[in-house]
């Protein structure tokens, strides 16, 4: 088979994965995009490593173990993502990475979370007008 | 062999003899069959990250994962194909459909899945892509994989190989997995339960520990509305 057909396609993944990346607004499907961009890469590691494994003499398929791990890497990196923004949801209610503007909590003046913590510092009488 | 005796062995033979025995305008049946493929797994790529539905974006994404599956197979990477089967079809698009879920996507078209930076990302992933694909082809234009012979990437080779010369990396992996399970629980738990435990351990606190218990779901509510 020509190398050039997996490196292209590997590319053109690649390519729509940044685009995704760059153009999307929910989170979620940002770290969809993410996906593909390591699968992207992961076709190129596979592709090369065949290509290695019958033209060197010696080879220590390391692109498919490298394949291996960045799969490994990539269910962590979408668990951890995943609850990253579960929690951002949790606390701000969007998941729109357009209107995650602040970086703290605290200084959001109409944020959903910023009078929780108020009340939460603050005493009963605070807390008596929160619930009403 | 050294690696350069390797690289001006391949410098010797590779072009001659690929040259003689491959043909740019006859393709090879894998050749088709991974092109047809290509072609569907990269249309599917396409619809993922411009279709408006959350939901049909993550089914799309199962396509094109399935399709490098396929693709691994065509490289005779079995083994690198059913693992990703089995992860990315199996579970990390489960994970993203849930996320959805739970993140209260809309059901059906969503007018603001795309921002307002979509032009310039088209022209960046345009211009990345002629780049990319314009060397790429110039680069390997006289390179063929040689698919005959015993599998490069039957089960056998790949777990030789992991576990001769990739023993450290694969457990050192393993712990990152632990750490990253512990990070995603630590992360989706409630802080609200933390606060609660803390204040239970100290028995100073008790008393302030029912305003807080009680403020609770009141603050997850807000949150979520």
């Amino acid at each position: 088979m020509h190398l050039a057909y997996p490196a292209v396609l590997s590319a053109l993944l690649f390519c729509t994965g940044l685009y995704g990346v760059l153009a999307r607004r929910n989170a979620i499907l940002v770290l969809m995009s993410v996906e593909l961009m390591l699968n992207a890469v992961n076709l190129n590691l596979v592709a090369f490593d065949v290509w290695l494994s019958k033209t060197a003499e010696e080879t220590l398929h390391s692109g498919q173990a490298l394949t291996l791990f960045t799969i490994a890497i990539a269910a962590a990196e979408i668990g951890i993502g995943l609850a990253i923004v579960l929690a951002v949801h949790r606390n701000r209610g969007t998941a729109d990475i357009d209107k995650l503007r602040d970086t703290s909590e605290l200084h959001d003046p109409d944020g959903p979370d910023s009078d929780a913590l108020a009340a939460e510092q603050s005493g009963e009488a605070q807390k008596a007008e929160a619930t009403a | 062999m050294t690696l350069a005796t390797t690289a001006a062995h391949l410098t010797a033979h590779a072009p001659t003899a690929a040259a003689e025995t491959h043909g740019f305008l006859s393709p090879t049946g894998v050749e088709i069959a991974f092109l047809l493929v290509g072609l569907v797994t990269f249309g599917a790529a396409i619809v993922t990250v411009t279709t408006r539905q959350l939901v049909h974006a993550a089914l799309w994404l199962v396509v094109t994962l399935g399709g490098l599956a396929v693709e691994y197979l065509l490289l005779t990477a079995e083994f690198i194909a059913w693992v990703q089967v089995l992860i990315y079809v199996g579970s990390v698009v489960v994970l993203l459909l849930f996320g959805l879920m739970l993140t209260r996507a809309p059901i059906g078209r969503s007018p603001d899945a795309d921002s307002g930076n979509r032009w310039a990302a088209l022209t960046v992933a345009v211009a990345a892509a002629a780049a990319l694909v314009w060397v790429v082809v110039d680069a390997f234009r006289t390179t063929w994989i040689d698919l005959d012979g015993p599998a490069a990437g039957s089960t056998e080779a790949t777990g030789a190989s992991l576990f001769q010369n990739w023993v450290l990396p694969f457990e050192a992996l393993s712990v990152l997995l632990l750490a990253a399970l512990v990070g995603a629980i630590v992360l989706s738990r409630k802080a609200k339960a933390g606060a609660a435990t803390a204040a239970e351990s100290t028995p100073a606190a008790r008393s302030e520990k029912s305003p807080r218990s009680e403020k609770g779901p009141r603050s997850e509510k807000e949150g979520t509305s």
